[in-house]
């Protein structure tokens, strides 16, 4: 393999960490208030996040893509490949970390929202300075845990025609006719970016489980 | 913007969708089953006296749930070919499905195992049960019931990576999707019908494992 091929390749890897990071950005805010509307919301908000969370945690990432994609199109929206995907992913993560976020706040003792509203601490600072962040600690190893999900998960972008890392292997396989030194090497890179990851994730849990001892 | 929907075609096509709807039962059934073999041959080796034995496994397990499932779909469909094996998309797709699933069924079967506590096992002996016993009413179904709901989500989760094995055109749900999509140009139709269909599938996987679960598992524990 050439040295233009590799460097194709890395390319392609750029892509992969930029679409992880759109996705990721994106889904965090959306997935907050996710985990808000299912866990303080009323009925018919609360009843909406969970339809929501259903639908993306029961059908493949693979049609949520191409729903997306077809669908902005068929709204009149004219978008670059990139955009209609990171569009995706954001939908995508949202859910997720939605249902990941909604487990951590309520595994936050009901005592304390009690009592942060016995003091009079009103809805959003009783969110932000009291719940939330120990909710948050609570569901870092998850988060870590679907963030190497969602960079595996950008692999499919490939199939909507989109050229990140793996869509980048497939172009130089084509090209080279060695697609398992190919996507040995692509392997490697994928696994590069989410072994670190993994790792973090475990450590997080653990240091969590014995906190809780 | 004037694009008015037509879902005619998949009135039309249902019979192949259903079809697909099938095939992508079957070849996550037949993934799992796969799956599950490696995993609990995996737990053997995992414990295996011999250092290297169990590097190997741990080296598996990491490698195969730190890279994507496509990458690993076109990385085997190049190379059974090269290690004599010539067989058709479908197959391989199994092979794929099982190899995933069986790298996430081992850590699970793993923390079945060793959920259940020694003295039980020696107390089991010690009452005058059989090994064969023991096993089955002490160790296996107890394991089996901590298991399960992770096993069901993993199972579920397989079949929606099926979706993936239409990268190699085995036969399942979403390659029928394509064929349909690129004969009507139906595309939004067509996977959104597919998206429901795919929802559907998983709402009746859950459903029908929770209903297996109350049924097995409903011994009291305490």
């Amino acid at each position: 393999m050439t040295q233009d091929a590799f460097l194709f390749l890395l390319n392609g890897l750029l892509w992969t960490v930029g679409l992880s990071a759109i996705g990721f950005a994106g889904g965090t805010p959306a997935g907050l208030a996710i985990a808000l509307a299912r866990t303080t919301a009323p009925g018919p908000l609360n009843r909406a996040a969970a339809g929501y969370i259903a639908v993306f945690q029961g059908t493949p990432l693979l049609m949520q893509l191409f729903v997306v994609y077809y669908g902005l199109a068929l709204i009149g929206l004219k978008l670059d490949a990139w955009v209609a995907v990171a569009i995706g992913f954001t939908l995508h993560a949202s859910a997720y970390l939605g249902e990941i976020w909604r487990g951590g706040i309520e595994a936050v003792p009901r005592g304390q929202t009690e009592a942060a509203t016995a003091l009079g601490i009103r809805y959003v600072s009783r969110m932000r300075d009291v719940v939330l962040p120990q909710a948050l600690k609570i569901s870092l190893p998850a988060t870590i845990g679907f963030l190497v999900q969602l960079i595996k998960g950008t692999s499919l972008a490939a199939i909507v025609g989109f050229t990140e890392l793996a869509r980048a292997a497939s172009i130089i396989s084509n090209q080279t006719f060695k697609p398992l030194l190919v996507y040995a090497i692509v392997g490697v890179l994928y696994f590069a970016l989410c072994w670190p990851l993994s790792i973090w994730g475990a450590r997080m849990e653990r240091k969590l489980a014995a906190a809780s001892r | 913007m004037n694009y008015t929907m037509d879902f005619s075609v998949i009135a039309d096509s249902m019979p192949q969708l259903l079809a697909g709807c099938a095939g992508t039962i079957g070849l996550a059934l037949a993934g799992m089953v796969l799956a599950i073999a490696i995993g609990i041959g995996g737990v053997v080796l995992r414990d295996s006296p011999f250092a290297v034995v169990r590097w190997l496994v741990i080296a598996f397990v990491e490698a195969i749930r730190n890279t994507p499932f496509l990458v690993q779909i076109y990385f085997i469909f190049f190379a059974l070919p090269l290690i004599g094996l010539k067989i058709s998309p479908t197959p391989t797709a199994i092979i794929a499905l099982g190899i995933n699933g069986g790298a996430y069924a081992i850590e699970i079967i793993r923390g079945g195992v060793q959920s259940i506590p020694k003295g039980q096992v020696e107390a089991g002996l010690a009452l005058g049960l059989h090994r064969g016993e023991v096993f089955r009413f002490i160790v296996l179904r107890p394991a089996l019931r901590a298991i399960f709901p992770s096993l069901v989500s993993q199972f579920v989760l397989l079949t929606l990576t099926t979706s993936v094995a239409s990268a190699v055109s085995a036969y399942e749900l979403t390659s029928v999707a394509q064929r349909i999509e690129s004969d009507t140009f139906r595309s939004f139709e067509v996977y959104g019908s597919v998206t429901v269909l795919y929802l559907a599938m998983s709402w009746l996987l859950m459903r029908g494992f929770a209903a297996l679960s109350a049924r097995a598992f409903a011994y009291p524990t305490k």
